[in-house]
Parts: structure tokens; sequence; C-alpha cells
């Protein structure tokens, strides 16, 4: 039976994490490399980097922590964040990355959905969609949440999906460093309307949160800030969800 | 020296890293000299049937990669794609021809799972395998559904039982990503370099 996964993030801007991380065994909580063996080391499933950053020059910084962390790294690797053509998709592939997360640019180009998936596969074109509430439907936002769109997010995952989209990060606007738990309505309707795997992400802060969106028809969970803070070790949390009934890897 | 084939169609540099950490030296080949020399070889495979199919032909590799695995019995490594390759055909690619040292089709895999299939899954070998059962990262739409004469198989269940790996003298195939399934993926791999005999 495949496994429910546990996906830390990392937030990188200038070859650096970002984000309070609070870990005290680590010489420098600071470097993706280090934290991203660490999470490894803990048992994630995956690992997602993210790339916050905003210039040019600091995509390429980007690229070479890619590099780095792959080096360390034998578990499979999400890049996201500032991704706007097959090129830039591809030198994140050809960096380390297995998968490659594409968001505001797949809303203003559709058509780079299908070209990612035909060039390198549906396995390795994940579909991130940022969306938050607004009266009967979950509205798509795009540029880092700035800008909304008149898109409703059940309908873009089921056509991510026609276009060749593996896979669909979900993010809730509404939830996100709330601490309240993932939004269990919006991932209910994505799942039920597209049949690819889906990442809750936004929100958690506790293992029942986690429980909550597997039963609500998450194939993942993405966290970041119940990791950084160290409130609890990827081990933990795993050893929780088993306790709960959820199937988790165990190596 | 692992030769890995340059299909130029797979993102290889998972493997690569894999490969370093173990401290093992490897080379990228498009050669069917260096194919038929080499200690090791590794098919690998991410990307489409009829490319990667296509590929091998136009580098003209397909006969080196065929007598190496059934004629010499040389260690040969085909992960994901390299071991659908093996096989004849795959509904992915109807007029593809795969290098057919495996009389058998790839298929879909069938209503009622998510495709793809991404994510960990159980490995248990059905035979006394080269390795333990364990727990692998997959990335795969489709499958070979049952195992081949000959061969040894491990299983795993995706809406159905399908075969995650096949072994034959030297020769381990993997739908699985031994270089993406943490520390087991790198036992696989270390068993193979050090020589599974079946």
């Amino acid at each position: 039976m495949l496994k429910s996964r546990i996906i830390p993030c990392l937030d990188v801007n200038e070859g650096r994490v970002v984000k309070g991380v609070k870990f005290q065994n680590l010489r420098d909580a600071g470097d993706p490399v280090e934290l991203s063996f660490h999470y490894q080391d803990q048992g994630a499933d995956e690992l997602v980097l993210l790339d916050v950053t905003a210039t040019r020059q600091e995509r390429i910084a980007m690229l070479e922590t890619v590099e780095r962390v792959r080096q360390k790294l034998s578990i499979p690797l999400t890049v996201g964040g500032g991704i706007g053509s097959i090129n830039d998709a591809g030198r994140l592939l050809n960096a380390g990355a297995d998968k490659v997360s594409i968001n505001s640019a797949a809303v203003r180009n559709p058509d780079l959905i299908e070209a990612m998936s035909t060039r390198f596969g549906s396995q390795c074109t994940v579909v991130a969609i940022d969306a938050k509430k607004q009266g009967e439907i979950f509205q798509v936002l795009t540029r880092s949440g700035t800008t909304a769109e008149a898109i409703d997010a059940v309908a873009w995952a089921a056509q991510a999906e026609a276009l060749g989209a593996g896979e669909i990060l979900l993010t809730s606007f509404d939830r996100d460093g709330t601490r309240s738990g993932y939004d269990l309505p919006m991932l209910s309707a994505v799942t039920e309307a597209c049949s690819l795997p889906v990442i809750a992400s936004g929100g958690a802060d506790s293992v029942a949160h986690m429980v909550e969106a597997f039963e609500h028809g998450a194939h993942a969970v993405l966290a970041a800030s119940i990791f950084h803070d160290a409130n609890m070790t990827v081990g933990e949390v795993k050893r929780k969800l088993a306790a709960a009934g959820i199937q988790v890897r165990t190596d | 020296m692992i030769q890995i084939i340059n299909t130029g169609v797979a993102n290889i540099r998972s493997l690569q890293a894999a490969f370093d950490r173990l401290d093992l030296t490897w080379n990228l080949t498009v050669s069917a000299e260096e194919i038929t020399t080499a200690t090791h070889v590794v098919l690998p495979g991410v990307g489409a049937f009829a490319a990667a199919a296509e590929s091998i032909d136009q580098l003209g590799l397909r006969k080196a990669i065929i007598d190496r695995i059934n004629h010499r019995d040389s260690a040969t490594l085909c992960i994901c794609l390299g071991m659908q390759l093996l096989c004849e055909s795959s509904e992915e690619s109807q007029s593809a021809k795969g290098l057919g040292i495996i009389p058998k089709a790839i298929t879909r895999f069938g209503e009622g799972v998510k495709i793809p299939q991404l994510g960990w899954n159980e490995v248990r070998p059905v035979d006394n395998g080269p390795y333990l059962a364990g727990e692998a990262y997959f990335a795969n739409s489709y499958r070979l559904e049952t195992a081949p004469d000959g061969w040894g198989a491990a299983k795993t269940d995706y809406g159905g039982t399908f075969i995650s790996s096949i072994w034959r003298g030297r020769t381990l195939a993997c739908q699985f990503h031994p270089e993406l399934s943490g520390t087991w993926g790198e036992s696989v791999l270390t068993q193979w370099i050090e020589g599974i005999t079946c």
C-alpha cells in the first residue's frame, strides 16, 4: 500500500534557509544542505525547497543550492518558486531536482504544464495552487498570494490534470501561518475533482491536523513551522500518525 | 567504473549523486563498445517509453544492451523506465519497440488508484532475492503485471499487485528508484555493485 508522505518545506533566499529554525543540534540552522540532511535523517519522505528570492542573480544561487542539497539527499527533492519557463524547469532538473513545482507561470500560460509533462514527464511536473475561500468557490491566487485570479481552484486542478500535471501542491491562503489546521473543505473539493495525488499545505500545527488531511483525501502533507520550531521531529510525527492508523514509511 | 547510458531523455542527476555518496566512479556513455566492455552498466529512465526507445536506436545501442543482458550476464541495472524498456512494448506508446528481452507488454495502472503512483510503497521479494523487503520510492503510471519466466521477482500492491523488480544473474531491474529510496535504496545499489547472484 502506498504510504502517506510527510514533506518538510524550506524557504530559501540567497542560498540560506529563511524563517526561524530553532534546532539545537545543528551547527548552522540556516544552511539548506545541513537542514535537508537533518530532516532526511529524521525520516522525511521528500523535501521541498521553495525559492523565495526575487532577482535573477539570486535564482542562479538557487541552482547551486539545489546541486549541493542533491549531493547529500537520498530522498526525492521538489523545487518551486519563480519558475517561469520550460528552460527554468530544465535547469533545476539538471541541478538535481526530481520534481519542479510551477504556480503563477502555469496560470498565465497553462501550456507550460503540457510542455513540461511532454518534455520531462508527468512525474516531475507539480502544479502548485494557492487559493482562498471567496463566496462559494476557492479562488486561485498568484504572485505569492498578492493577485486574485478569476479562476476556481477545483476547476484549475482538473485542468492541470488534463494538461499532464502529475501532482498538485494545494496551499490554503486562509490557513497558511494560522496554525488552525488544513482547509479541509478545499482539500475534499480538489481531491474529489481531480484524480492526481494532492499535497495539503498551509495551517498545520499538530499531528491531529495531519490525520484530518489524510482522512480528507491528501496523499501527502507539507509542513514547515511544526518542524522548524522543533516542536516535533519528523520521526515523532510519523510514530503518532502510525498510532492513529495512518500508513507511513518506517524505514 | 559504472557506465550510465545517457539516452538524453532521463534526469540522472539523482543517480549520479547516489553513486558519489557510495564513493563509486561513473561515466555517462553513448558508446556501444563501452556498454559491451564495462563491468557495470546502468540503463536509467525517466520520461516516455517511445522517446527512450528511439534514443537507444538512434545511438545504435540496442544490440549492445541486449547482448550484455542475454549473453554475457555482466552487471546491469535498469531503473524505472529502464526496466520497462526490457519488455516488448508499452501501452504508453503503442508503436514503439522495446528491447524485447522480456516477452511481456507494459500496461497502465487500472481504475481506482491515483495515477501516477507517486510515493513510497512496500517491496516484497517473492523468491530468495538479492535484497531484503523494504520501502521504495516510485514515480510511475505504467507497470509490469506479472513476472517473466526465469527471473526472480519482487511484488508491490497498487490497485492490485504489480512487479516492482526482477533479477536474473547479475541483471537487476527496478520499477522503483533506488537512488531516491533512502538507506534501503542505497543497500540495493550496493548489493548490485558487489555482484548479486541468484
